[in-house]
């Protein structure tokens, strides 16, 4: 077994692509959930408008790239603003049920036969990269201590992105500490005390949706990015399950914990599917698991381990305990 | 003390003002801060609500009574914003109220409590005080980025935070979450929280529902207070003692309407109060004829049966 590559592989995932990807659509989860109490089961969706918005604008119709990264924010507000405004003034449940069928729609669009000449079926789009690598300061080359370095693409998609992260938690962290977070966590506690106390609970609800959704959109730009291309089969609804597991991983409304939470949750994953597969090439399981069934086995584990934790640790990593023990009351 | 002089005449001012008004339902009062016309809610076929007429008294601690399922508190729902009417209108300081949502109602000045409190549970006692206060810079989103902006204001409420949780005896439970807090303290705090918003008339839903009897005491006394501060206070109560104790005014509601209105001390033996408590056909006490005619006609009763047998 190759420990050596196994080691290298895990370490580059705790600050990969996936992770800054899943950071900061969990960042916007953390939001909307963990603060405002709001259930958007779409963030994927939100993740997909931007990126996609971003994708046609340049490959499809060859214009600019940063008209691109405006499209995809202003289709981001839209479609919070179209999520939000039938769906805000209804208990919690409404939302969830809307946004997670709203996800799955916005990804049947894209990958729809009717608009293949816009969205590229489920092909995607490639070729809208281009203006962002020509903006690289990165001399080609690698980057990295030892063994554990990227290309100079990697690096400056890398770089971007954890840029982005720390941006957004420095937002994450004014806002939550001013009285307009208190009115959001108010909210997530009891709407109709916080309307008793004169706020107006809808524009709140409002306001913490289309930030969530922004911010996950800079994920959606940062994966299109990276890849280089999209295809609309990766912002399916496991996508969202994905960021909530890493946000209630980490511990819900806490500013760190989407960040934390997503490298733990690649590093986990990364981790036992290579060990798994080193081990299942060395022949230590016999016949009992192919190659090919590494992939799930290794989420059955991960599955496992945070089953795990959230009956030993359910406030999560960055959790208080005592929050939960009210919960009980 | 220099406050028992003003309790009393804050008591004596509202007693006062409710001299020789009758006790039909929807009498006009002096200077009512509150006047509700013709309001009706209806679910489905069941009519929950269907108010005529009734005005609340400025300065005055009022009472809303009724029995269970009288409409009292979807009657608060509908002047509060926090359901809507179907029909009619009322108006609060002059200014119509119907079809107002509800955190405007709040912003103009009349601030309701839960019957089942709404401790915000997991925001400390002092961020549930500071919630209350009206036109936070800080709860603007784009100041909210800026602290500079909100901190001096946010100094200000932190203070008048402070006063109000040692007046309500909850300043050593200040930094505590709200959800570790026993019931009355939650009550107390809701009642506090609500006072920080600035109201000019509070309605409280069941103040004393769930509340230990020391701690009903100074409950009682907190209201007190509040009409003494010049504001005015609609509440809606079982507990007969206390509204004897406290209320100047008392409205009475059974099935939606208003029945009857007067003093705690006579609306008690008002017949139609006791109607909507007890049912109409109650067994009243027997009155001396009544028991004479019975009596004579079971002794004839008797003598037949004896002839019978003789």
């Amino acid at each position: 077994m190759d420990w050596n590559t196994i080691f290298v592989t895990t370490v580059k995932a705790s600050i990969g692509l996936e992770t800054v990807v899943y950071a900061l659509a969990a960042i916007g989860v953390n939001i909307q959930f963990g603060y405002a109490g709001l259930l958007n089961f779409g963030q994927a969706a939100f993740l997909g408008v931007a990126a996609y918005g971003l994708a046609v604008i340049v490959s499809t119709f060859g214009l600019s790239f940063w008209l691109g990264i405006a499209v995809g924010l202003a289709a981001t507000v839209v479609l919070a603003f179209l999520l939000g405004i039938p769906t805000l003034r209804l208990r919690a449940d409404y939302l969830a049920i809307v946004t997670i069928a709203a996800a799955e729609i916005v990804r049947l669009v894209f990958r729809s036969v009717a608009f293949k000449d816009v969205f590229g079926g489920s092909d995607g789009r490639q070729n809208f990269s281009g203006d962002f690598y020509a903006m690289n300061p990165f001399a080609p080359g690698t980057y990295g201590i030892g063994p554990i370095s990227f290309n100079e693409r990697t690096t400056w998609v890398l770089t971007v992105g954890w840029v982005l992260i720390a941006l957004s938690c420095a937002l994450v962290y004014l806002l939550m500490k001013s009285p307009w977070g208190r009115v959001l966590k108010a909210i997530r506690e009891d709407e109709d005390a916080v309307r008793s106390l004169g706020k107006n609970v809808f524009s709140y609800k409002m306001q913490a949706l289309v930030l969530g959704g922004v911010i996950g959109c800079l994920g959606g730009f940062i994966f299109g990015l990276g890849q280089a291309s999209i295809q609309p089969d990766l912002f399916g609804t496991e996508f969202t399950f994905y960021a909530y597991t890493i946000v209630i991983l980490g511990g819900a409304a806490r500013v760190f914990s989407p960040v934390v939470g997503a490298a733990i949750f690649w590093v986990l994953l990364v981790f036992v599917g290579n060990t798994l597969s080193e081990a299942v090439g060395a022949g230590v399981f016999g016949t009992a698991v192919t190659v090919t069934q590494v992939g799930s086995v290794r989420f059955i584990l991960v599955g496992l381990g945070l089953m795990l934790l959230l009956i030993f640790r359910p406030q999560g990593i960055f959790g208080d305990k005592r929050e939960m023990a009210l919960d009980a009351r | 003390m220099h406050a028992d002089t003003t309790v009393t005449s804050k008591k004596a001012a509202a007693l006062a003002a409710f001299e020789g008004i009758e006790t039909e339902p929807g009498v006009p009062k002096p200077d009512p801060i509150l006047v509700v016309e013709k309001v009706v809610r209806r679910f489905g076929g069941l009519t929950a609500v269907d108010v005529d007429h009734v005005e609340i008294q400025r300065g005055s601690i009022t009472a809303l009574i009724g029995p269970n399922g009288a409409g009292k508190t979807t009657f608060f729902n509908q002047l509060t914003g926090f359901d809507t009417a179907d029909e009619g209108s009322w108006s609060f300081n002059g200014k119509q109220l119907k079809g107002v949502p509800a955190h405007r109602v709040a912003r103009s000045g009349m601030v309701r409590t839960f019957q089942l409190t709404k401790a915000l549970s997991k925001l400390t006692v002092m961020e549930n005080m500071r919630l209350g206060a009206q036109n936070q810079r800080g709860e603007n989103f784009f100041r909210a980025l800026i602290p500079g902006s909100w901190r001096g204001q946010e100094d200000e409420i932190t203070e008048r935070a402070e006063e109000l949780l040692e007046r309500f005896k909850l300043a050593a439970k200040r930094d505590d979450f709200a959800g570790s807090l026993s019931g009355g303290q939650r009550k107390l705090l809701e009642m506090a929280r609500a006072l920080m918003v600035g109201p000019e008339l509070v309605m409280l839903d069941e103040p004393m529902a769930g509340v230990n009897p020391a701690l009903t005491q100074s409950l009682l006394g907190h209201v007190k207070d509040l009409r003494e501060e010049g504001m005015t206070v609609l509440f809606v109560e079982h507990d007969m003692d206390m509204v004897r104790d406290i209320s100047d005014w008392v409205i009475v509601m059974a099935q939606g309407a208003v029945i009857a209105e007067g003093p705690p001390d006579t609306i008690m033996s008002d017949s139609r109060v006791i109607d909507a408590y007890l049912g109409a056909h109650h067994d009243a006490p027997m009155s001396a004829e009544e028991a004479e005619e019975q009596l004579q006609e079971a002794e004839a009763e008797l003598e037949a049966e004896i002839e019978e047998k003789a």
